[in-house]
């Protein structure tokens, strides 16, 4: 319990003290780790609508940080505005050095474009400046075939499009990956693959891996650290702390409805999902 | 032929090539009723142009300016309000065109003239082209990743909205260039049309905006051969533009006799 970070989003002072939190950064930890990234009193809203307020918490490098919550928490806005991408209050700092790679959740693309795979990463590795060397290393570390590579994007299978998509995030050699929903839209021999190919990275590799998910199986097994996100309540901590059937309880029964249901929802509607078009 | 007709026909060439190339990127930007709206708004500059008898390019070039930054703002507006504001706007400026340009310059300033060229000019166009084709080139692999998803560029730290305007401002020099050949109706059928039909007989991106220069340099110059040496009377622009629309349909019967092929199989 010692280890357990605290984070706020507008909770009031009954519900920290039901779940138990300490409002600590253990010793333990900041020793362990160097903390790549500080977040302070981070407020976002859109228009009148606040969707982040008063979060603060740390990711020490080397970490996988798994954000968990309901639909509309703002899982999704927390890593867009790590990325930098969205306007926000407070303060977000990364560390120097720190290289950000993002795998958002769905690409909002065009998928009728004359591009193939390697176009797209190749126009990546241009923009920044790296040699085109840099494709295969990129390739073989996610194990992505010519064949793939060499595909038009609206050819691409659901599992492939996600493999460029990683691909993508890697051109750059990041140390960080931002990753919204992997397997959203993915079956799970494929989910499974995608997972490993994760681990591999924080593990092998030494980036640090910040993961939205809504698998809670997938979050115990590889995140060293949980962020939960709800209205009203927020923790954070290591998993076999945070994932407790009494937390999950407190935290997913505060909304009415369990977000279960709507993530089973959300796959089936995403079967028919734009990678698979033509 | 004189100088004047070769410095023409010269510039007119190289204005396709810029055409091509970005049509290619403006047909993968979807943003080919904006582009409508951008050459005809360059009718009202012509027309003050004829009427006040200044430059007509310059006066192109002030409407121009003024409509590319006004569809940008449209642009970061979504939804309807967008279509129908990019509608009205393209409407009132081809009618203020209408009104002010004086009746014996309609013609030319609605669909271009090939008539001689001065010196000056076609060093102006010269650079012109030149500095649209290094653009564009400069701006490949950014427009490339923005193109197809502009979160996926944002991300990887480009200003995607810089981009689109920089964008803009390439696609509205190019029409600038073309304005005197094709005139404010049909500056943009030359950018449009060779990447309609590119896009129909390739997938590959290099490929893709090749072909679409090819074709259109190809229009150009059969358009300009046809009303010189076959049909005296056609005016040079429109029949480019017919030449253009032939090539399409062509590609439309090349694509299905494919898809015959490989239904046969």
């Amino acid at each position: 319990m010692t280890r357990l970070k605290r984070a706020n989003v507008g909770i009031n002072a009954v519900e920290v003290r039901q779940l138990a939190l300490v409002p600590a950064l253990s010793a333990k930890r900041s020793v362990m780790a160097t903390t790549l990234l500080t977040v302070k009193h981070l407020g976002i809203s859109f228009g009148h609508r606040a969707v982040i307020q008063d979060l603060s918490f740390e990711i020490g490098s080397g970490d996988c940080l798994a954000i968990i919550g309901p639909n509309g928490a703002g899982k999704t806005v927390l890593l867009k505005s790590l990325m930098g991408m969205l306007s926000h209050s407070g303060e977000i700092r990364w560390s120097e050095g720190a290289r950000l790679g993002y795998v958002p959740q769905k690409v909002a693309a065009d998928w009728h474009l004359p591009l193939r795979a390697r176009d797209l990463l190749v126009a990546k590795l241009r923009t920044l400046k790296l040699p085109e060397e840099e494709l295969r290393s990129v390739c073989s570390q996610v194990g992505l075939s010519a064949e793939v590579l060499n595909g038009t994007m609206g050819s691409l299978s659901g599992g492939q499009f996600q493999k460029v998509l990683i691909a993508f995030a890697l051109v750059g050699r990041p140390n960080v990956l931002l990753f919204d929903e992997p397997t959203a839209s993915l079956d799970e021999l494929t989910e499974d693959r995608v997972y490993e190919l994760l681990h591999f990275l924080q593990k092998e590799q030494g980036i640090t891996v910040v993961l939205v998910s809504h698998d809670l199986s997938v979050v115990y097994h590889y995140a060293t650290q949980v962020l939960c996100l709800s209205k009203g309540m927020t923790c954070m901590g290591p998993p076999h702390e945070i994932l407790t059937p009494d937390r999950l309880e407190e935290l997913y029964a505060a909304p009415p409805k369990y977000y279960r249901h709507a993530d089973v929802h959300d796959r089936h509607a995403e079967f028919d999902s734009p990678g698979r078009e033509e | 032929m004189n100088a004047g007709s070769i410095y023409t026909l010269v510039l007119a060439l190289l204005f396709a090539v810029a055409a091509g190339l970005v049509g290619s990127f403006a047909l993968m930007k979807r943003m080919l009723l904006a582009s409508d709206v951008i050459s005809h708004l360059a009718l009202p500059g012509l027309g003050l142009a004829f009427l006040f008898k200044f430059n007509p390019i310059a006066g192109g070039a002030g409407t121009l300016f003024f409509g590319t930054l006004l569809v940008w703002r449209l642009q970061k507006r979504t939804g309807l309000a967008t279509d129908a504001a990019i509608g009205v706007v393209f409407a009132a400026a081809l009618a203020i065109g209408a009104l002010i340009t004086p009746r014996e310059d309609l013609v030319e300033a609605l669909f271009g003239n090939f008539q001689g060229l001065s010196l000056p000019g076609f060093l102006l166009g010269l650079a012109g082209v030149f500095l649209v084709i290094a653009a564009v080139f400069q701006l490949k692999d950014r427009l490339t990743l923005s193109l197809f998803s502009p979160e996926l560029g944002a991300a990887t730290g480009l200003n995607v909205d810089r981009l689109d305007l920089a964008f803009l401002f390439i696609f509205s020099l190019t029409v600038l260039i073309g304005l005197r050949f094709m005139g404010a109706l049909l500056a943009s059928a030359l950018i449009i049309l060779p990447a309609a039909t590119a896009r129909r007989l390739t997938d590959r991106l290099a490929q893709f905006i090749l072909v679409s220069m090819a074709l259109s340099v190809a229009s150009v110059a059969f358009g300009f051969l046809i009303s010189r040496m076959v049909a005296r009377t056609f005016t040079v622009g429109p029949t480019i533009v017919i030449v253009s629309a032939f090539l399409f349909g062509c590609s439309l019967v090349a694509k299905n006799r494919e898809k015959a092929d490989v239904a046969a199989r």
